[in-house]
């Protein structure tokens, strides 16, 4: 019997591990162009505890762990490049408690974002989070640790932003807290104490982020999307600007697609709003759509086409699978809101050069103070050559976001050099002694932010 | 090319001037609206070209058949003066782009029920009523193929309803059919009103939704159990163009036992359900199309309507959920009919 087996089944159970090739190869990929590579074991903890003593195991064997939500990043970050031990947190399930008052939650790694979405709209039906574009088994954690945005971005800021307090094992198997919690008080605030940001945006190689408190936002009653058109791309970020700027709008999402047809060479706008009486809501239509799109309107460079009550969540993930085969990847990139025409120029010019029909999205973080920008690349799952053709491109426009002033969002291997190589030296120097004081056998995620 | 038949003289001619005066989203006289209409023809600016809701019920009120709607359409846009912000006009050009492969041609060799550019509403058309019917256009990948066009007129793009429907009228004749049922009115409006307006031939004998419903009704006759509810009807635009169908709504109600509300905006003085005002380029464009649906919705409430009948799925997708919200039950024709031969409704809410 192997011996890590052995040990593994010891803290997990039998039921929890596996060796096997064919749970092994589930584990071996994601659902974008990275190549598979096969982890040695795949195991499935329950608790924080477990978690530990698996660190300390993969320490003492010098195993390299990689830790898996939902698994939906589709960048490879957590395809066990070096084998290991796949950690799947998926049964660290449970939403520990909501504060309805001060707003916030705290929940396990494992939890989804639809189980979060479905468990306030029954429990808390005042209270929501920002969802991302994600399929709804994404999970909080997951998205949190690539500082993902969701359908609250446009007042809120990144989901990272809103984080109140983590708990998470470090690569040696120390449990920290960081955040109110840390102090024996409630997880209310991440602020004022000393900040250690280094588990949020390193992709799992600082340390696996066990629980989290996320802040909570006021639910209205009425929640629903307006849509709005302009030809011109030019005009995107002076519309976003403005609809920032009247502070009555959740989410402002702008796209353009090839397919299907409705949406090439025109640029959309999805603009949630929110209210809690006809009253409210009539009254921030006029400001957003009469007053503040008005003159778009009436000067025919921008089109109305209506609100509907009702979101539909997640909305962003469901536009990107629009060709035979099923698969698609994109380069998120985080880039200022002016960038906006050259992305979608320069995007299209790489999807019609690589025979892709083009998808490019961008959505509003904060009071425009960035906006997260994506090329997605569709392929066909069986047919190599369309993946290839999809990589290449995606390669290109990992140049092309850090060319036009943006910086690559959960980067791939490719991106990550790329990133790397312009890093401020100091900071990687930094970086390098951060990797090496948390992490000193390099056992997490390798491949992910080698700095050295 | 093909070309609008109109006659200026029937204009000149014209006793009552009722295209315009008619008119329930313009306030306008006898004499202003024979000059206005005359501008029109003669390829003027005319007020009327801008303040349109073009809600083609100048099609329906105008005496001569005259066709003043699809005029305005015509000029509208051969003066750019489009109804519709630029933008609208362009993602409406682009929807009607098949992008999907070519459809399947069955032949049929017969009658065939068309759903055109509505196959996702599949679901309409099941049970008893529609046994053993041929449906073409069942694929929502593939129904551009089968798109009337006429959505157009909305857009002040006569021209691009002139280039495509001849390939489409082509591909609905492929399947050998003789007779077609189509699904919405304005693919029937199409073929027996456009068509024959701006001559374009037409190689099957198109049917009314509505009067199919009503004969296979009657085929269920002992079937009927009477549904015992107040109805109302919300009269698509293009209902306009085939007024002389419209009766079938009343015999449908009448066959069922639906209580058919007396309204101030039915039949000729129906409202629209906004859908199109609501994007318009002219100021207030929004308010005004609230402003509507507010009225309509409130008369058939005064009216004591329990349930609104739509048969337009874009009327349903702008108003369906507003009723419902009034405490007005949203169903589809088809669904009420199955609803009286004792069948579960597919789209019931």
């Amino acid at each position: 019997m192997d011996s890590v087996y052995q040990a593994l089944a010891d803290i997990v159970g039998n039921e929890h591990v596996s060796n096997r090739p064919e749970e092994l190869y589930i584990y071996s990929f994601d659902l974008g162009t990275t190549e598979p590579h096969r982890p040695d074991y795949a195991v499935s903890p329950r608790t924080t505890e477990e978690i530990q003593e698996i660190v300390r195991l993969a320490n003492r064997e010098r195993i390299p762990v990689v830790a898996l939500g939902g698994g939906l990043s589709l960048a490879g970050l957590a395809v066990p490049f070096k084998g290991g031990i796949l950690m799947d947190l998926k049964r660290m399930d449970s939403i520990l408690e909501v504060n309805e008052r001060a707003r916030y939650v705290v929940v396990e790694c494992g939890v989804s974002q639809g189980q979060l979405t479905s468990y306030l709209e029954r429990h808390y039906p005042y209270l929501t989070h920002s969802e991302p574009g994600a399929p709804p088994t994404a999970t909080i954690v997951g998205n949190l640790a690539i500082h993902g945005q969701g359908d609250l971005a446009q007042p809120y800021g990144f989901n990272s932003d809103m984080v109140n307090g983590l708990e998470v094992v470090l690569p040696t198997g120390e449990v920290c807290r960081f955040g109110s919690c840390s102090i024996g008080n409630s997880w209310f605030t991440q602020h004022p104490l000393p900040d250690v940001g280094i588990f949020l945006g390193w992709l799992g190689t600082t340390g696996i982020i066990t629980k989290a408190s996320l802040r909570l936002f006021p639910c209205k009653k009425i929640r629903g999307t307006g849509q709005f058109v302009v030809e011109d791309e030019r005009l995107v970020p002076e519309v976003m600007y403005k609809l920032s700027h009247t502070q009555m709008v959740e989410d402002i999402v702008a796209y353009s697609q090839a397919i299907p047809p409705f949406a090439s060479g025109l640029q959309h706008f999805t603009i949630n709003m929110a209210a809690d009486s006809e009253k409210e809501l009539e009254f921030k239509q006029e400001i957003v759509f009469d007053d503040t799109l008005g003159e778009y309107i009436q000067r025919g460079e921008g089109g109305f086409l209506g609100f509907t009550r009702g979101l539909q969540r997640p909305q962003v993930s469901k536009t990107s699978d629009w060709r035979k085969g099923g698969g698609f990847e994109y380069v998120g990139s985080i880039m200022p809101v002016e960038k906006y025409p050259e992305c979608y120029r320069r995007g299209r010019e790489i999807s019609e050069r690589h025979d892709i029909p083009y998808t490019v999205l961008g959505r509003c973080i904060g009071a425009a103070h960035a906006m997260m920008f994506s090329w997605t690349y569709a392929f066909n799952r069986a047919d190599p050559e369309t993946i290839r053709q999809a990589k290449e491109a995606l390669h290109e426009t990992d140049d092309l976001a850090l060319e036009l002033g943006g910086t690559v969002w959960k980067p791939g291997l490719y991106g990550q050099k790329l990133v790397m190589e312009r890093l401020d030296p100091n900071t990687l120097n930094l970086m390098k002694k951060i990797k090496q004081l948390l992490d000193p056998n390099g056992i997490m995620n390798p491949g992910n932010w080698e700095v050295g | 090319m093909y070309e609008l038949r109109f006659n200026e003289n029937d204009c000149l001619s014209c006793p009552t001037q009722d295209c315009l005066t008619k008119c329930q989203y313009m306030d306008i006289d006898r004499d202003t609206a024979k000059r206005e209409i005359l501008k029109i023809a003669h390829s003027e600016d005319s007020y009327v070209l801008h303040d349109c809701v073009t809600c083609y019920a100048c099609e329906e009120y105008c005496p001569a058949h005259n066709h003043p709607f699809y005029l305005i359409a015509e000029k509208q846009e051969e003066l750019d003066f489009p109804p519709l912000p630029r933008p609208l006009i362009q993602r409406g050009i682009n929807i009607g782009v098949p992008f999907r492969g070519e459809p399947e041609i069955n032949e049929v060799e017969g009658r065939v029920l068309n759903m055109g550019a509505f196959a996702d509403h599949m679901y309409l058309i099941q049970g008893k009523l529609f046994e053993s019917l041929p449906v073409i256009s069942t694929d929502p990948r593939k129904m551009f193929h089968y798109f009337c066009q006429l959505m157009y007129l909305h857009y002040a793009r006569t021209s691009v309803i002139k280039e495509r429907l001849p390939k489409i009228i082509e591909t609905i004749a492929k399947h050998k059919v003789t007779e077609v049922i189509f699904f919405h009115d304005e693919c029937y409006g199409t073929y027996t009103s456009y068509c024959p307006a701006v001559g374009i031939d037409v190689p099957f004998k198109p049917v009314h939704f509505f009067e199919f419903l009503y004969n296979r009704l009657n085929e269920l006759k002992n079937e009927i159990k009477l549904v015992d509810l107040k109805v109302a009807y919300q009269r698509p635009c293009s209902s306009r163009l085939s007024s002389d169908k419209l009766h079938f709504v009343a015999d449908i109600f009448n066959l069922i036992g639906a209580d058919y509300v007396r309204r101030e905006y039915v039949d000729e003085n129906a409202l629209c359900c906004g859908g199109t005002i609501q994007g318009q380029r002219r100021e207030g464009s929004r308010k005004r199309a609230a402003e509507v649906q507010k009225r309509n919705i409130e008369d058939m409430k005064n009216a004591g309507a329990e349930v609104c009948v739509f048969n337009c799925p874009a009327c349903y997708q702008t108003l369906g959920e507003m009723v419902a919200r009034n405490g007005i039950r949203p169903i589809f024709m088809s669904d009420l009919c199955r609803l009286a031969i004792g069948e579960q409704p597919a789209g019931w809410r």
